[in-house]
């Protein structure tokens, strides 16, 4: 390597360095507590997103261990500060232990969220066939809290972004939800939709998002929910490789770092949740787990969920880099949607 | 060969102010109060506007920048679409209206 592109690569750095950006500020992130597990159990999905963080497909093979699954239920019953499990993948629904990790978590009387990505209710499993059309009753007799992705309330950004025919489906699919009482007012079941955008922009204010989604599902589809999160798009993987192929990963990132949001950064997810991989290793967030940027305690020595210790884990140093950008954009970006005002 | 309207010169729009520094930050108060402020009308209504204005007056890095922002402020790409028709229709009603005076004038010149 040439000095001048070592040179290129320590300014890279060094522009989008996102600990620098806390430093300058006098911005310590510490974790708060740990109130959720995120356990990203497979890496399987039905759809081909092409944002997808994970590099989901239907031909991944990598999923949770019966022993891994066993030590989370575990880390859960042990740790009555965990009151939130978020199941997330791939499309979690395909991994062969699923509803029993769901029903063995409530059974702890923990909060179950799965990230579930509508159409699967449709497709079933691309790899075994087998049929996911319970899903809706399974999911009310749980109780289960659904959040699903809708990146858009109209079919061109949403199959632009997951596929042809996807929004098609998902409209389905969330008429099936909807027929089972969740994101129907009274029922107490929740059905929260996630927006993010298409492409290399920040998302709209999501209160005002939130009311055109309601609005317009409600008008042209008969369908309800509860509430919308929008979330950034993370400069990593797939869109990664998108910015890099067109050309606008300096200008995204630029964008991201004119947009850095001190509130934002208050609030970012990984102060409050770990998360988990297939492999048991444990990581801030979902991001950080897709980069193997895996957590480590104070002597550096990373966390798993086979010698998990919750004081050990809540004294950990929280990894960034500069992809943490995107959650601290404009009114900022978690699994819960915005995080500032 | 030099060229003209690259996309990277939006990013010196700042550089007015160059021999021009008083007159340059009273514009961007201005423009940013009235564009990044929601007042009597919200932002993703300017931006709207912006957008039709940008395509009225021709200006590629104003297409380029209000594109965006009419995005980051929710507007879909139907309602973007329907704000350059306006701006089309203006310029269509403007030259037309026009014609008032064509006739005025050709009514003079027939016996």
């Amino acid at each position: 390597m040439s000095a001048a592109v070592q040179l290129k690569l320590v300014r890279a750095k060094s522009k989008y360095d996102f600990d620098g950006v806390l430093r300058r500020r006098g911005i310590d992130l510490p974790p708060l507590a740990i109130d959720t597990l995120q356990v990203n159990v497979t890496k399987l999905c039905n759809q081909v997103c092409r944002h997808c963080h994970v590099d989901a497909s239907p031909s991944r093979t990598e999923k949770m261990s019966p022993d891994a699954i066993a030590r989370c239920l575990e880390i859960l019953e042990q740790n009555p500060q965990i009151t939130k499990l978020d199941i997330t993948g791939g499309a979690p629904e395909l991994h062969p232990e699923f509803d029993s990790f769901v029903e063995r978590s409530v059974a702890h009387g923990k909060h179950v969220m799965v990230r579930h990505n509508l159409t699967v209710q449709l497709d079933g499993n691309p790899q075994t066939k087998e049929s996911k059309e319970y899903l809706p009753q399974f999911f009310a007799k749980n109780r289960v809290e659904v959040v699903s992705s809708l990146p858009y309330y109209q079919e061109f950004f949403t199959d632009a972004q997951r596929g042809s025919g996807v929004f098609k489906k998902s409209m389905e699919a969330m008429k099936r939800l909807n027929d089972v009482g969740y994101g129907v007012e009274g029922s107490g079941l929740v059905l929260n939709l996630v927006y993010n955008p298409v492409g290399p922009y920040l998302p709209a204010p999501q209160a005002g998002l939130e009311a055109d989604y309601k609005r317009e599902l409600k008008s042209k589809f008969g369908l309800s929910f509860n509430g919308l999160y929008t979330i950034t798009n993370m400069p990593i993987n797939r869109f990664r490789l998108h910015l890099d192929k067109t050309g606008q990963y300096e200008a995204y990132m630029e964008k991201l770092l004119a947009a850095f949001n001190p509130a934002a950064a208050e609030g970012v997810m990984c102060r409050s949740l770990l998360s988990v991989s297939y492999d048991g290793r444990i990581y801030d967030c979902d991001f950080n787990q897709m980069l193997e940027m895996d957590a480590k305690d104070r002597s550096g020595r990373p966390l798993s969920i086979f010698d998990f210790d919750f004081a050990r884990a809540l004294g950990r140093p929280i990894r960034f880099d500069a992809h943490c950008l995107g959650c601290t954009a404009g009114a900022g970006s978690s699994c819960g949607g915005a995080t500032a005002a | 060969m030099s060229s003209y309207y690259e996309s990277e010169d939006l990013k010196k729009f700042g550089d007015i102010g160059q021999h021009a520094k008083k007159l340059a930050d009273d514009f961007f108060r201005y423009y940013g109060e009235v564009t990044g402020t929601d007042g009597a009308l919200s932002k993703r209504e300017k931006a709207l506007i912006a957008l039709a204005v940008s395509h009225a007056m021709k200006c590629p890095y104003c297409i380029d920048a209000y594109t965006t922002q009419c995005l980051e402020t929710g507007s879909n790409p139907e309602q973007m679409m329907e704000a350059v028709h306006v701006a089309a229709v203006m310029q269509a009603g403007i030259t037309l209206v026009h014609s008032v005076q064509m006739q005025n004038h050709l009514r003079k010149m027939v016996l």
